[in-house]
């Protein structure tokens, strides 16, 4: 729902990172999103394309890696990976317990961009 | 001419400005020793009556404020304010939640010396406000019985974030299939540290046992002289180990 608010943020980042790089055009945005995240890959692409209009990076490809949650075990310190679907059922694959801690999963990190 | 791509690192996290200023937020409630609590819920679960009966509860023993987050309108504030508490309305023109920005400008029209505690009412939403940081010190959330046991499953990142759930609306329990024990035990597998308290905002039932926890950790803020601790809702932005 918030899409809008994220991809503004996207773009400032970008631009600072373009400026004072001799940057003609950005061609691809490197993103690392965590399972958590509710945002729809296609909603941030299409505001992205509104929103950097006139701006070097318009028509940038987002390039959108999701990675999975990764749980750590409270009783044997494990920790794994799950996919979004798996939480709220999942149990450690070591020792079988229930009581897991949430380490990774919520991350939005603009990794790096390619440019000409 | 040279047409070559260039790679350019940047590893930035898009949430890194609003955890800089929640942060900052905390620092700042803990100089004034006022302590900040972020309520969460759906549309409808009772939060507003929640935050009524909890100020009920504990008038006695702190002075309240309220800030009240509504897309576009002033309801909410206006019965709070009516029981006689300071409640400044936010109204976020259409954002789905409220971030740390939106949250001191709220509070910048409070008078933070002359209040202990300020319950935030985020708004109501279960997906947005449990990925933003609101400079609070304690996250809760409300999931009413009428809603499903299978809450949990749906939104998992808005249980994973609350340091407690309130179980709202529990005297409907025995005209409803909602299963307490599978819920439970669905929310413990996403956050084995968050306090389950089962209450009703209607009746008063649990409203003692939830009263004293939120009174004890506004008791320990206020009185501590410690750093800020950092509430789960900040947590797990960066971190890949345990």
């Amino acid at each position: 729902m918030h899409e809008l608010q994220i991809t503004e943020r996207i773009l400032d980042v970008v631009l600072k990172h373009a400026s004072g790089l001799d940057v003609s055009k950005v061609v691809r945005i490197h993103l690392r999103i965590g399972a958590l995240s509710d945002l729809e890959d296609e909603w941030i692409q299409h505001y992205f394309d509104y929103l950097s209009r006139g701006t070097v990076a318009e028509n940038a490809q987002l390039a959108i890696t999701r990675t999975g949650a990764v749980l750590c075990c409270q009783s044997c310190s494990c920790s794994f990976e799950v996919k979004r679907e798996e939480l709220g059922h999942a149990h450690c694959p070591d020792c079988g317990e229930t009581g897991l801690e949430l380490v990774s999963g919520r991350e939005y990190v603009i990794e790096n961009m390619e440019v000409l | 001419m040279s047409d070559a791509v260039r790679l350019i690192e940047i590893k930035e996290e898009i949430h890194a400005d609003n955890q800089r200023v929640a942060q900052g937020l905390r620092r700042q409630l803990e100089e004034k020793k006022t302590f900040l609590l972020n309520v969460m819920s759906s549309p409808g679960a009772g939060k507003t009556s929640t935050i009524l009966r909890t100020i009920d509860a504990l008038r006695d023993r702190f002075r309240f404020g309220v800030l009240e987050a509504d897309i576009d309108s002033m309801v909410d504030a206006e019965l709070i304010a009516a029981q006689g508490i300071s409640a400044v309305q936010l109204r976020t023109g259409g954002f789905c939640h409220l971030d740390a920005a939106m949250v001191a400008q709220g509070l910048d029209a409070l008078d933070l010396n002359a209040l202990d505690v300020v319950l935030i009412e985020n708004v109501g939403n279960l997906v947005c406000p449990a990925e933003f940081d609101t400079g609070a010190v304690k996250n809760v959330m409300i999931l009413s019985v009428p809603e499903g046991d299978d809450k949990p499953l749906k939104y998992p990142l808005m249980f994973t974030v609350s340091d407690a759930l309130l179980v709202n609306k529990i005297d409907y329990l025995p005209f409803s299939d909602f299963k307490l024990e599978a819920m439970r035990e669905r929310v413990l597998r996403l956050n084995p540290h968050i306090e389950i308290f089962e209450i009703s905002a209607k009746t008063g039932q649990g409203v003692d046992q939830w009263a004293a926890w939120l009174s004890r950790e506004a008791s320990s803020f206020i009185g501590s002289a410690s750093g800020a601790s950092q509430p789960r809702i900040g947590k797990f932005l960066n971190a890949s180990r345990c």
